[in-house]
């Protein structure tokens, strides 16, 4: 199905040789009591836009960390994270709710769903935010349900959902608000084969078809195959093309 | 619309415990209700008590009695309208704990000096011209089934004996703070049988009412009056009948304390029940705060969604609470009209049921949504991985 984005603005040339995230020497570490564990270290690196990037690695390598960081809901102990020229590592709490608001949508491994709103409702949320009258919030929501096929289910709770249903309701309240960054930690990890290739599927339209640049967390070397770019974070430090076996 | 019907649906996300929650709140509520309505009973008096009369009584205690022949020295003191006087009686009805107040009166003044007590001219026309008549108050009445006619006997405790009373009128109270469960007879009455039976006891009334001409003068009046009497052998003790009233209920203060111990007790233990609710709630969906916060819902959102919850739950119960209140109320009053002849849920019980509920609701929402809104996305989000 081709994607209908009346009301999604993002849908563009994507530029391949601009940068649109510059990541600068940056350092995390977390403090366990006295002990100071090291997580990434001395990491810079570039996403263009419209990237689809895979981040591998693994448990524990730093790249849940990484992407936290990317997305602004973690801060670096050091180091600079620009995203289209916004130093986020500067930006206030308040100011990088409203950042992460009009920038970023997530995709989790389990979903995180309000489990007593219905999948319109769920979707729906991030919209409330905006300044979207609700009419316009009900046209954005159906094409978002459209878009993830999944609009004969709208009325139903996340408990009646399967794990690939409630991902794609997750997938679609992700990116209903236009956001220009998606950022996945494992969204495959929680589902079965052929769920997981239809979420794939999804992100690679959303890629492709939206230009909406992805950052993928994932374990599942046949998930980070669907990527156009693969980071392989190993103890806390990059390794830029690694060898992945399908 | 949507952060309304979460803020419902949060309330309810553990029906077991919200349910038990709203159950405690509700008994408080009724409990809070309650023990506020029996001091305010207790107060009744005090509310009814018009600026405009004094009591007069013994200057030793209020079980000596003083000399009829103070009535017209009273009369004729500067300020005074009227005099009455009456006696505590003591009486019996068949058993000790059909308890009711009953005075011995001069029905004339008495009675015009309690305009409050409404009476059909017919009925006073009856009580006034015999002597064995009673006035008796509507509630008194409807408890005991009497009606006019009947023939009423009452077992004197102070004056011994059995005293035969024909219900000749029945008073009802001009508004709801009047107490309508006492018996008023003829003062001459007893005082003919005491002439017999006691004569030293007779001749003699247990207080004087003193109606005054301008309510501003009812201090120097007072002080009039107790000067009279300095130095004769009963002396007198003058004050108005509002500060008369509140000398019982300074006998009782100790109980009066205690229940407003009570009842603030009451509303500490519940203010924990749903400050414990409200906790464990946020507790478990630290991680959905954490997605929320991470779809860039602020703190002053995540804490409307809280402090809505904590609302939503304390509302429900203080509606049921105040629903309840007026039928254990009327059930509580009818038991022991006897005892709180004038038992109201007034409107300021209900308001400060309200804000009570209100306060309980903020209060228990506010730890809880600190930690919300403080919580570390990314460390929430790990947890749930």
């Amino acid at each position: 199905m081709a994607l209908e984005l009346k009301y999604l603005k993002s849908k563009k040339q994507m530029d391949f040789k601009k940068k649109f995230i510059e990541i600068r020497d940056i350092y995390k570490s977390y403090r366990r009591g006295n002990l100071i564990i090291p997580v990434l270290e001395n990491i810079s690196f570039d996403i263009v836009e419209g990237e689809f990037l895979a981040l591998m690695g693994p448990s524990g390598s730093g790249k849940s960390t990484l992407l936290n960081l990317i997305a602004g809901i973690d801060k670096p102990d050091s180091g600079v994270i620009s995203i289209q020229g916004v130093d986020i590592t500067t930006l206030s709490e308040t100011e990088l709710a409203h950042w992460r608001a009009s920038n970023v949508g997530f995709i989790f491994q389990f979903y995180n769903l309000i489990p007593v709103l219905t999948a319109f409702e769920n979707i729906e949320l991030p919209l409330l935010l905006t300044g979207l009258s609700k009419q316009e919030r009900h046209e954005h929501v159906i094409l978002a349900l459209k878009i993830v096929n999944l609009e004969d289910r709208m009325h139903h709770f996340p408990g009646q959902l399967s794990g690939g249903q409630q991902q794609r309701v997750a997938i679609a309240r992700a990116f209903v608000t236009d956001p220009t960054i998606l950022v996945a930690d494992e969204p495959t990890g929680d589902l079965d084969r052929v769920s997981a290739e239809d979420v794939l599927e999804l992100m690679t339209r959303l890629n492709f078809e939206l230009g909406k640049t992805i950052i993928m967390v994932t374990h599942d070397p046949k998930a980070a195959k669907k990527a156009r770019q693969i980071q392989y974070l190993e103890k806390g430090i990059m390794h830029a093309h690694p060898q992945i076996d399908v | 619309m949507l952060i309304l019907k979460l803020m419902f649906k949060n309330a309810f996300r553990s029906k077991l415990r919200s349910t038990l929650t709203i159950l405690g709140l509700t008994l408080a509520i009724i409990a809070f209700g309650f023990l506020r309505t029996v001091v305010e009973a207790w107060y009744a008096g005090v509310e009814a008590s018009s600026a405009s009369r004094l009591v007069t009584r013994n200057a030793i205690s209020l079980i000596f009695p003083l000399p009829i022949a103070y009535k017209e020295k009273i009369r004729q003191i500067e300020g005074v309208e009227m005099v009455s006087y009456g006696q505590w009686f003591g009486g019996i009805y068949i058993d000790q704990k059909n308890f009711f107040a009953n005075f011995a009166i001069e029905p004339e003044s008495y009675l015009k000096l309690y305009p409050e007590y409404i009476i059909q001219d017919e009925h006073k026309k009856a009580f006034m011209k015999d002597r064995k008549g009673a006035v008796v108050g509507q509630k008194l009445v409807e408890r005991f089934g009497w009606k006019i006619g009947d023939n009423i006997t009452l077992k004197g405790t102070i004056y011994p004996g059995n005293w035969e009373f024909i219900l000749l009128g029945i008073y009802k109270g001009k508004d709801k703070t009047t107490d309508e469960s006492q018996f008023f007879f003829h003062w001459d009455y007893l005082n003919e049988n005491l002439k017999k039976t006691a004569p030293s006891r007779a001749d003699h009334a247990g207080f004087y009412l003193v109606g005054v001409k301008d309510p501003r003068f009812a201090v120097p009046v007072s002080e009039k009056i107790d000067k009279q009497f300095k130095n004769s052998l009963a002396e007198t003790l003058t004050e108005t009948e509002r500060a008369f009233q509140l000398s019982f209920i300074y006998m009782t203060e100790a109980i009066l304390v205690v229940i407003q111990i009570v009842s603030l007790i009451v509303i500490l233990i519940i203010l924990a029940v749903v400050a414990n609710t409200m906790a464990m709630s946020v507790r478990e969906r630290l991680p959905e705060f954490a997605v929320l916060k991470s779809l860039g819902v602020g703190g002053w959102r995540i804490s409307l969604l809280i402090f809505g919850e904590s609302l939503v739950i304390t509302s429900i119960g203080c509606i049921l609470g105040i629903l309840l209140t007026f039928p254990a109320a009327k059930a509580f009053a009818a038991e022991m009209s006897n005892y709180f002849p004038v038992f109201i849920i007034t409107q300021e019980t209900i308001y400060l049921d309200i804000a009570i509920s209100f306060l309980i609701g903020i209060i228990a929402a506010i730890f809880p949504t600190i930690r919300a809104i403080r919580v570390q996305i990314a460390e929430s989000l790990m947890r749930v991985r």
